[in-house]
This record gives structure tokens, C-alpha cells and sequence, in this order.
């Protein structure tokens, strides 16, 4: 019974989501809109961590499993994508090197900065 | 054999969830982040496919109930996000600006790189959301017209070279701070990368996956403005 009712809550955020989709003119997926409206229930006590906590750890957790079928799906459109593999890899790579290097030196600066002003 | 198999109500699900199960283990072994589970049982279920003569839409269709938990388990990324909420609150402004830092550039570059490379417009916004975990950037890149499965493959690949060059990069980058290795894991190579960032720190491992999700919400936002213009 406990967790057919975490499992109520969780629908109801999904069917809100839904809704926030099918009214607000943005290409945003309906899980990002029910996520940050149970993350705002959480936080203002609407919603207790407890009435989520053991449902919301196994469906987060089947997660990966979920996106298998979609990998599938690559087979379908694997043409498309031979002729061009080494220009996708080359923007993989070099992206990715330049987010983590700028997102870990900006943090770091404000970090050591945050440092410098408590010695003061 | 094929003609059992395209009628049975299980085989799709219990395929995958086999499947998964095996490349699950076989990671366990070896702890290499290029046994990703999703690619390698992906793989597994392409090449059972093929030999049992059975086509993709057959497979997908029986994967409805799979597809079907998609939004209330991406919903449900909410509570641990609400926990390390509350255990981060200290270091909250520097990781949220360099996640903010590291999502606008992540969305800059792939851009550019598309455009020098002569990448055409559906492979660039399949790209785009590569950064941030597979339950925001899949279902993202096909509401801004993109194709999910390669969103997807993107992803896992973003993720695996992030975890293997992660430490390099570190040191590349003199990131010294735990907050800010967590950050460039968790913005770079979202989940992937902080199972890389927890083994370097518990803390490192908490703030990558809380920057994840900043990461993820940040750019449904800026690309659900920005696609359009691609």
C-alpha cells in the first residue's frame, strides 16, 4: 500500500507535467516540468520526503534500463550516420574537454576566491 | 521462430531487461566506463534482432510499457536532487555558476563545431543536447527535432570519454577543489561521469550529480529559445 501511494504522487506530478507541456508554448519535455514542480513541492513542504523517498529510489534507479529501447533505435538511422562518424566523434571529444575544463576552473575560481575572503 | 517471437506480448521487455542485466554484470567485472551498460545490452538486443529476422518497429512496440515509465522516473530524479539540495547549500553559488558557465559553452561549442564540420541541421540539434543526462537530453532533443537514438548514443559517448579523460583534466586544469572536479564531471559527462567523480570523492560524487541536473534543467531552457535558430 505504501508504495501504490508514492506511486499515486509520481503519477500526479507526471499527469501535471503533462499539462504544463500541453498549455506553455516551449519544446520542454513534460518530465522536466514534473520534476521541478515535485523538487518545489519538496522544498515547500507540500510533499514530504518520506511520501516519495522508497518509490521515487526504484524508479530513478530503472532508469538506464529505460533507455535501452531508444538505443535501438540506432539501427534505424545507423546510415545516416556512417559518412559522417569522425566529424561526430571529433564534436564529442572537443566539446566535452571544454565544458569540464570551463565549468571546473569557473567554479574553482569562485571557490579559492570564497577561501581568500574567510582569511581576510 | 520469428513468427512467435513478433506475437509474443513479453519477448521485447524481457529481451531488454536480459539484456541489460548481462551488460550490467559484465561492467560489475571490469569497472571500464566503455562497457556502458546501455550501449553494450543496445548492441546485444540489435544483434538478436538481426539473426531473429525481426524488424525495429516490432521490438519498439513491444517496449510501450518500458517507454511508459519514462516521465515518472525522470520526475522521481527530483528527490535525491531535493537531498543534496539541502546538503550543498554552502557551495550552492560557485556550482551553480559554473555549471551555468560550462552549459552555455557546451551549447556554444557543439554549434560551432557543427557548423565548421558542415554537420547538417538534424545531426547538429541531435547533438546539442548532449551534455546532460539521457532522461533530459533524449526526450529534449525530440521536441526541438532532433533524432532521439542518436541523442541518445551521443550521450553515452559524451559520458564515457568524460570519465576517461576526466582525470587528466583535472590535473590539465588545476582543479583542486572537490566542488569544482564535481562540477566539471557532472556538467561534462552527467551521470557517467560522476559514477568517475564519486570514486575521486564522496563530495566531488554529490556535487556532480546535483550539477547534472542543473546542467539538464539549464539547457532544455536555453535550447527549447535556441533551437529554433539553428
Amino acid at each position: 500500500m505504501k508504495y501504490l501511494k508514492q506511486f499515486c504522487i509520481v503519477m500526479v506530478f507526471s499527469l501535471l507535467g503533462e499539462l504544463c507541456r500541453h498549455w506553455i508554448p516551449y519544446p520542454i519535455p513534460a518530465s522536466i516540468y514534473g520534476m521541478v514542480l515535485l523538487f518545489g513541492a519538496l522544498a515547500l513542504k507540500i510533499v514530504r520526503l518520506e511520501q516519495v523517498k522508497d518509490c521515487s529510489g526504484f524508479l530513478a534507479g530503472c532508469l538506464p534500463v529505460l533507455f535501452v529501447a531508444p538505443t535501438v533505435n540506432l539501427m534505424d538511422c545507423w546510415e545516416q550516420l556512417r559518412g559522417s562518424l569522425v566529424p561526430l566523434l571529433l564534436v564529442l571529444l572537443v566539446s566535452t574537454v571544454l565544458v569540464f575544463g570551463v565549468s571546473g576552473r569557473v567554479t574553482q575560481w569562485l571557490v579559492d576566491r570564497k577561501k581568500g575572503e574567510g582569511h581576510d | 521462430m520469428t513468427e512467435f517471437v513478433t506475437g509474443s506480448s513479453f519477448f521485447a521487455v524481457a529481451l531488454t531487461l536480459v539484456a541489460f542485466a548481462l551488460a550490467s554484470r559484465l561492467q560489475g567485472r571490469w569497472k571500464l566506463a566503455i562497457l556502458n551498460p546501455i550501449l553494450l545490452s543496445a548492441l546485444a538486443v540489435i544483434g538478436v534482432l538481426k539473426l531473429l529476422d525481426v524488424p525495429n518497429e516490432i521490438y519498439q512496440s513491444g517496449c510501450r510499457m518500458l517507454n511508459f515509465l519514462l516521465t515518472p522516473a525522470t520526475i522521481c530524479l527530483a528527490v535525491s536532487f531535493y537531498e543534496q539540495f539541502r546538503n550543498l547549500k554552502q557551495h550552492m553559488a560557485s556550482l551553480v555558476a559554473g555549471t551555468l558557465a560550462g552549459t552555455v559553452t557546451g551549447i556554444g561549442s557543439i554549434w560551432l563545431l557543427c557548423r565548421v564540420l558542415h554537420l547538417d541541421r538534424g545531426l547538429t540539434l541531435s547533438l546539442l543536447p548532449k551534455s546532460v543526462t539521457t532522461a533530459i537530453g533524449a526526450p529534449l532533443s525530440a521536441e526541438i527535432g532532433g533524432i532521439a537514438a542518436i541523442t541518445t548514443a551521443a550521450i553515452i559517448v559524451t559520458g564515457i570519454v568524460g570519465s576517461v579523460i576526466g582525470p587528466a583534466c583535472c590535473k590539465l586544469f588545476r582543479l583542486s577543489s572537490p566542488v569544482a572536479q564535481g562540477v566539471a564531471f557532472g556538467t561534462s559527462s552527467h551521470v557517467v561521469g560522476t559514477s568517475r567523480a564519486v570514486q575521486m570523492s564522496q563530495l566531488a560524487g554529490a556535487v556532480s550529480s546535483f550539477a547534472l541536473t542543473v546542467a539538464g534543467i539549464t539547457t532544455c531552457i536555453l535550447l527549447s529559445v535556441l533551437a529554433e535558430l539553428v
